[in-house]
């Protein structure tokens, strides 16, 4: 068995932020102060933090779900009630544990549910998964469900579609104001934009050490790592544990530390992750002395066009600018010049059952990466959550055979 | 110098012994049954005893297949994907696409005139098109399997089947029994939907080489791909021993190495 390095000590400041940030959440929902606002994982979680929420993430609960594979047991139960097995599988994994009386946080911070939101703020940009999700839990508890309408299958982004979305933002405000009685200030929302703006910053440093050779971090430590800049963007604590990260990728670095000791070979990863299998899989590739060092899902959590001069028209142009956004060129162009700049050798794409819009193979991505840019790629068959969907000994055959046909071109 | 392969399958387990030059020396054919590593021990007993050699004889050993950890003899492992494509490459030394069909999975795996693999394909989590579903079948249609292939090559129509899902498909067959059609119909209307999920798996350019235990046992299915392809479908001598026979060359090219 492959020794892995030593663990990140950051990670221990990580988990003391995630248990304040879910025991805030459940105090908020309890006392009915501050109010709670549900919202999806690329929402305008500025605009509610600056208007006083506290913010809470459904798709992060949707995540632990499946990396505790929790979600087997409770995928079914929404299956039940007529939440199509075909669905999100967050979706169905979420509201099935509600269905069920069960969570996560339970055993992670003794929080027996999920707080109760007072508003649910979506935004289409990831699929429309998220509206139909939200929606239940308000007709659930009655709490209102607004959001923003996102154009799909985005090339340019164009100005319209920035003040589209800017407007369909700032729409949001009476409403915001309403649920938590607080007035909308202009400056408390540069603020988060700001900060906001240095999390995604950092973020991207963190993931740029995956250019190193042998790369400082691999892609499953980017999906423990992301946590932060997923739930507490917008907020000081995300800007200050990417600053203690990034000092110890540095000394880590300066002292020779790699994702994959003994790294022979690099990959792109594409697509979701296998929550309930990331253990599994990152000791398979350990074991075959190769790095996934770059992927599309945790790099979907760089918002670049953040400005606080300008907040509502940068957080539509950095919620516009994502990956899933896209059409099907700029998603093959983005991922080539990735697999150029971190210098991987092939890429994987996981074909999740129930996420079609970020399973990036099925229009033929993989068969012109091959042919076009001669660049070796893999599909594995799988899910986020749901591992009636996912066979062990199919993704390991194939990654196997993928490293053993990377492997015999480079030595032929 | 001999050299031994073990495919561990889900199905059935395959042992094969051959010379330095990859030439079969001897081997055996069993089921995996509940213990793999037995099955293996056994296998490669029996492949000894029908050589006419001892273990002492035997160099290195590779395995491959879903027990192939299990084979505590192997000095290493490969995948099967790898193995097939060298045990097909060793009869066909050009550029190849392999179309192996196994117990429970199927395979494309597309190899360049030097022999290197430059893409393969397994069939997504289901046993459509698989050894298994034509198990299935037989089952339902309480035949024996192995009459598969005459029937399929002896029938003068064929019933047309459309379902993708094996338990779908089953009942397309029940439908087609109560409507008279004749068993050899059936069975050929079976084969075709394997070679049609075959077919969908990737483009099928170029020699096609069939390996596996469904084209050692049913060479009509290999001739109904042929046809569907309009080009030419190649069996190696044992289809069924592909797997086993790439492992026992790689063990000697490593073994040399």
């Amino acid at each position: 068995m492959t020794q892995g390095p030593p663990p990140i000590a950051a990670t221990k400041m990580m988990k003391k932020l995630m248990a304040d940030h879910f025991l805030g959440l459940d105090r908020a929902a309890r006392e009915g102060s501050p109010k709670v606002a549900w919202c999806t994982s690329v929402g305008p979680a500025e605009l509610l933090h600056a208007m006083g929420f506290d913010v809470y993430y459904p798709e992060n609960h949707g995540a632990l779900l499946g990396a505790t594979r929790m979600a087997t047991d409770t995928i079914p139960v929404a299956n039940a009630v007529g939440y199509s097995p075909d669905i999100c599988s967050y979706l169905t994994a979420d509201v099935g544990a509600f269905l069920k009386g069960v969570t996560p946080l339970t055993k992670a911070y003794g929080i027996e549910s999920v707080p109760k939101p007072d508003v649910l703020v979506f935004n289409t940009n990831q699929c429309r998964d998220v509206q139909d999700w939200f929606e239940w839990y308000g007709r659930h508890y009655g709490a209102p469900v607004i959001g923003v309408r996102t154009q799909r299958g985005v090339g340019d982004v164009h100005e319209s579609m920035v003040e589209d979305i800017a407007a369909q933002i700032e729409g949001l405000v009476p409403a915001l104001e309403e649920i938590s009685g607080n007035k909308f200030d202009i400056d408390r929302l540069r603020e988060t934009v700001d900060l906001s703006k240095q999390c995604t910053v950092m973020w991207r440093k963190v993931l740029e050490y995956g250019d190193k050779t042998p790369a400082q971090l691999s892609f499953f430590d980017h999906t423990i790592h992301m946590a932060p800049a997923v739930v507490l963007r917008g907020k000081p604590e995300a800007v200050a544990y990417y600053e203690t990260l990034l000092a110890e990728l540095q000394e880590r670095d300066a002292a020779g530390m790699a994702a994959v000791p003994g790294e022979r070979f690099r990959l792109y990863w594409d697509g979701m992750p296998v929550w309930g299998r990331l253990r599994m899989l990152g000791d398979l590739m350990m074991e075959l002395d190769t790095a996934i060092v770059a992927s599309t899902y945790c790099n979907s959590w760089i918002f670049d066009a953040f400005d606080a001069d300008d907040p509502f028209r940068s957080m539509a142009r950095a919620y516009l600018e994502l990956f899933i956004v896209r059409d099907e060129a700029f998603k093959e162009r983005y991922i080539q010049d990735h697999v150029e700049l971190y210098g991987c050798q092939g890429i994987v794409f996981h074909d999740a059952k129930t996420c079609p819009n970020n399973s990036n193979n099925r229009y033929a991505m993989p068969q012109r990466f091959a042919e076009v840019h001669g660049v070796p790629t893999l599909v594995i068959n799988g899910d986020l959550n749901d591992l009636r969907c996912f066979s062990d000994e199919q993704a390991k055959t194939n990654l196997e055979a993928f490293m053993e046909q990377i492997a015999e071109a480079a030595a032929a | 110098m001999v050299f031994g392969g073990l495919d561990i399958g889900a199905s059935a387990t395959k042992a094969v012994l051959v010379d330095e030059k990859g030439r079969l020396l001897g081997f055996s054919i069993r089921r995996s049954g509940v213990d793999f590593a037995a099955s293996a021990a056994a296998g490669l007993g029996e492949a000894l005893t029908q050589a006419g050699l001892k273990a002492g004889d035997l160099g290195k050993v590779f395995a491959c297949g879903y027990g192939r950890s299990n084979a505590a003899m192997a000095a290493a492992t490969r995948t099967e994907i790898a193995c097939h494509a060298a045990g097909a490459y060793h009869h066909f030394p050009r550029a190849i696409t392999v179309v192996d069909i196994g117990g429970q999975d199927n395979k494309v795996i597309k190899i360049n005139q030097r022999g290197l693999r430059t893409s393969f394909k397994m069939n997504r989590k289901c046993a459509a098109g698989t050894g298994a579903f034509l198990e299935e079948m037989a089952l339902r249609l309480d035949l024996p399997l192995e009459s598969f292939n005459d029937l399929a090559a002896k029938a003068t129509s064929e019933a047309t089947l459309g379902a993708y899902c094996t338990v779908f498909t089953a009942t397309e067959v029940l439908a087609k029994i109560r409507e008279g059609v004749q068993v050899e119909a059936l069975v050929k209307g079976l084969f075709r939907s394997v070679v049609k999920r075959v077919m969908e798996m990737d483009t099928l350019n170029g020699a096609v080489v069939m390996t596996g235990g469904v084209a050692a046992h049913n060479p009509y299915l290999a001739q109904m791909l042929g046809a569907e392809l309009d080009g030419e479908v190649l069996l190696p001598p044992h289809p069924q021993l592909m797997g086993a026979w790439g492992a026992a060359i790689l063990a000697g090219r490593d073994g040399e190495g």
